[in-house]
């Protein structure tokens, strides 16, 4: 296992807080004899976990059909970036920077960018990926049969989560090769590193959002012992978030701050902040101002500026450390909620006692 | 199981009983062990054991608290309170020790419908830390075992409840287990199949010596090959023993009937007026409740224990000769049956 950027840290920080929530008789490591597992930083069985989820999720019907929605975003995309192509070339000519990012973020006239259809589809992933993780193992009756073997019980959930995680990258580092490789076929312009190496981190990102979204499927999957009301209530967390959580905001900030035709430029900044603060609680801003302060260099601010602040700015884009200290907050909030939720499912699943 | 196995199991002698026991070490050990759900208690101070190489039958009614103990025994669920060795680990604090050592055959156990037997078999054997090779030959050896080499490579979704059934005992094999836990195997499994399956596990225990524990609610179809057994009701162990002691140990707790039939000396059967006299003399017995009589000239002795000595005395003393005497409902099924009777009504397991 060669656990990826923040899952090492994950298993390690929700396994800690398990055990000294002194939950369930099967706590991993300090329990067990063998002074090998105790050093392991995932639980005993993870491996085998995570193999037979990552290939179940490759040769099921599911990842078909994701494979599918993933193929015409691409394709959609690549179409509608082959459209700006001569634009983003003449950019190019032209001396403006970064035009291999703009394929990535530039949107037809009628399709939006690859940038927007993986903000969709990354719940829509998450979700299928995570919503039945454990309870078809207790309707198929093999979830019994799974805690009765010598792994701990934890290594279930990592494994699980781990595979759904290992098929996002499959997918994405797919899809943006196969849209960069076509880019560079239409456009002409090789990528720099720079740009490179903001499209790695917007791969690393979108994983996470993707982790997100399967830790919240996989909470429910453990809650709910059917497999269709954990994947509604997961789609309705998500469609909350998508578009009634903006509705919801406008109309407390409304309330509690307005800001009407006469307002001052205090109630009006008022105004703004509060709304946008409430809207960071969605992961679904926090994601689309991280992918926006990644891919476009020229965003130098994800709050509220004023004119006089960028009076005499420099129109300059941002270094790739300076956009990454800028995306910062948001990406540790998105991690820090993914593992809230699955340190949530981990309680409740160490506790759970399983009958058939 | 092929059908040469199955002969040369049936053949083989088969040493039962008490006897046996005595010098091995006991496998599974369980000492006060008590389940609460809440104030409702499923498994009320349980204490037995079960030897090395001994087939250990735990039978009871639905919700008497077989799957809990099972549970428990296993370290899928904490005792309330109590104490649980198995081989020589506690699973509450070394759950994997136990696991490691155990096969566990669950009650509707299932299997992943996508994957083929095989994959099923090869997952757990992963999980097992078995590889490779290995794996593979322990994989056709048990699959050949349980007759299923030839659907081994259908998809497990297609399986026949029956082929599931045997699937799972393969599947609680592959780790080589010192100790076999099996919770109601031999349910909605066919005759044929619930033979062949007991066949099996008496070969594994004489073989392989290994420790079986098996729970059922069907006495008369694990009887056979049960070494001992203990009755457990409403979450209370009531009788452990060997099958034929375990008449004797129930039968001292009251309730049983006597048939008798007598004839004179001369050997001509009683009139009326005699059968009235010899039924008010029985009625005077000491620890008998009452006398019946049949239509056919039978006496129907209900005693609080079995009194067939005291009724031939008196037979003998009033010059009678006893022609048939026997015990009535003392088959263990009229008792196990009058038992769960008892259990159903207060027993309650949440699913």
């Amino acid at each position: 296992m060669q656990p990826m950027f923040p899952l090492k840290s994950l298993a390690a920080r929700s396994a800690s807080a398990a055990r000294s929530s002194g939950a369930g008789p099967e706590l991993s490591g300090a329990t067990t004899g063998a002074s090998r597992a105790r050093l392991r930083m995932l639980p005993v069985g993870v491996g085998p976990v995570t193999r037979k989820e990552f290939a179940d999720h490759l040769s099921g019907l599911r990842f078909v059909i994701l494979l599918i929605l993933i193929g015409v975003a691409s394709v959609a995309a690549v179409y509608a970036a082959s459209a700006t192509v001569r634009e983003a070339a003449s950019q190019f000519a032209s001396g403006v920077s970064f035009p291999f990012l703009r394929l990535f973020t530039v949107s037809g006239e009628n399709l939006p960018s690859l940038v927007s259809f993986v903000a969709f589809l990354a719940p829509l992933l998450g979700i299928a990926l995570g919503f039945d993780a454990l309870n078809s193992e207790r309707s198929h009756g093999t979830l019994s049969r799974l805690v009765s073997q010598p792994i701990h019980r934890d290594a279930i959930l990592h494994g699980k989560f781990l595979a759904g995680l290992g098929v996002v990258g499959l997918s994405l580092v797919a899809l943006v090769a196969i849209v960069g490789g076509v880019g560079i076929l239409l456009v002409g312009v090789p990528p720099s590193a720079e740009e490179v190496g903001r499209l790695i981190m917007f791969i690393v990102l979108t994983i996470i959002y993707v982790g997100f979204w399967l830790a919240l499927a996989q909470l429910f999957s453990v809650l709910f012992k059917q497999a269709a009301t954990s994947a509604l209530a997961s789609i309705a967390f998500w469609l909350f978030f998508a578009i009634f959580a903006s509705l919801i905001v406008g109309l407390v900030v409304n309330w509690v701050a307005p800001a009407g035709d006469d307002a001052t430029a205090a109630e009006i900044i008022r105004h703004e902040r509060l709304s946008l603060r409430l809207e960071r609680i969605s992961p679904i801003t926090l994601y689309s101002e991280a992918t926006t302060g990644l891919l476009n260099p020229n965003v130098r601010s994800l709050g509220v500026i004023l004119t006089s602040q960028v009076d005499r700015a420099l129109a300059t884009p941002l270094g790739f450390g300076q956009s990454l200290v800028l995306i910062w907050p948001q990406v540790i909030s998105l991690i820090g909620v993914s593992l809230l939720f699955f340190t949530l499912s981990y309680i409740l699943f160490m506790r759970e006692e399983i009958r058939a | 199981m092929s059908s040469t196995e199955q002969r040369a199991t049936t053949s083989q002698p088969r040493a039962k009983g008490a006897g046996r026991e005595a010098a091995r070490e006991p496998v599974i050990v369980a000492q006060g062990l008590t389940k609460k759900y809440g104030d409702f208690t499923a498994v009320d101070d349980l204490s037995f054991t079960v030897a090395e190489g001994e087939i250990f039958g735990l039978l009871g009614p639905n919700g008497a608290g077989k799957t809990t103990t099972i549970l428990m025994l296993l370290g899928l669920t904490e005792p309330t309170a109590g104490t649980v060795r198995v081989a020589g680990s506690d699973p509450v604090r070394d759950p994997l020790a136990v696991k490691a050592v155990v096969g566990y055959l669950p009650d509707n156990v299932g299997f992943y419908p996508t994957l083929t037997g095989r994959q099923n078999l090869r997952y757990t054997a992963a999980l097992n830390r078995l590889k490779g090779k290995e794996a593979e030959e322990r994989i056709n050896e048990l699959l050949e075992q349980v007759g299923l080499s030839e659907a081994a490579d259908k998809r497990a979704g297609a399986y026949s409840r029956g082929m599931r059934q045997r699937l799972a005992v393969a599947d609680a094999l592959i780790k080589r287990p010192r100790v076999l836990i099996l919770d109601e195997p031999t349910i909605g499994i066919d005759p044929e199949g619930v033979r062949e399956l007991l066949a099996l596990l008496e070969r594994l225990r004489d073989e392989q010596a290994m420790t079986i524990l098996l729970s059922s609610h069907l006495l008369h179809q694990v009887q056979e090959i049960c070494d001992r057994v203990g009755i457990f009701v409403g979450g209370r162990l009531i009788a452990v023993g060997p099958v034929r002691d375990l008449q004797h140990q129930l039968a001292a707790k009251g309730g049983v009937e006597i048939e008798v039939q007598a004839v004179t000396s001369d050997g001509r059967p009683l009139e009326a007026t005699q059968l009235e006299g010899l039924r008010a003399a029985l009625a005077r017995l000491p620890r008998v409740e009452g006398v019946e009589l049949d239509r056919d000239g039978t006496l129907l002795v209900r005693g609080q224990t079995d009194v067939r000595s005291d009724v031939a005395h008196l037979l003998h003393d009033q010059g009678l000769l006893p022609m048939h005497l026997r015990l009535r409902g003392l088959s263990l099924d009229d008792i196990y049956a009058r038992y769960f009777q008892e259990g159903v009504d207060a027993a309650y397991v949440p699913a």
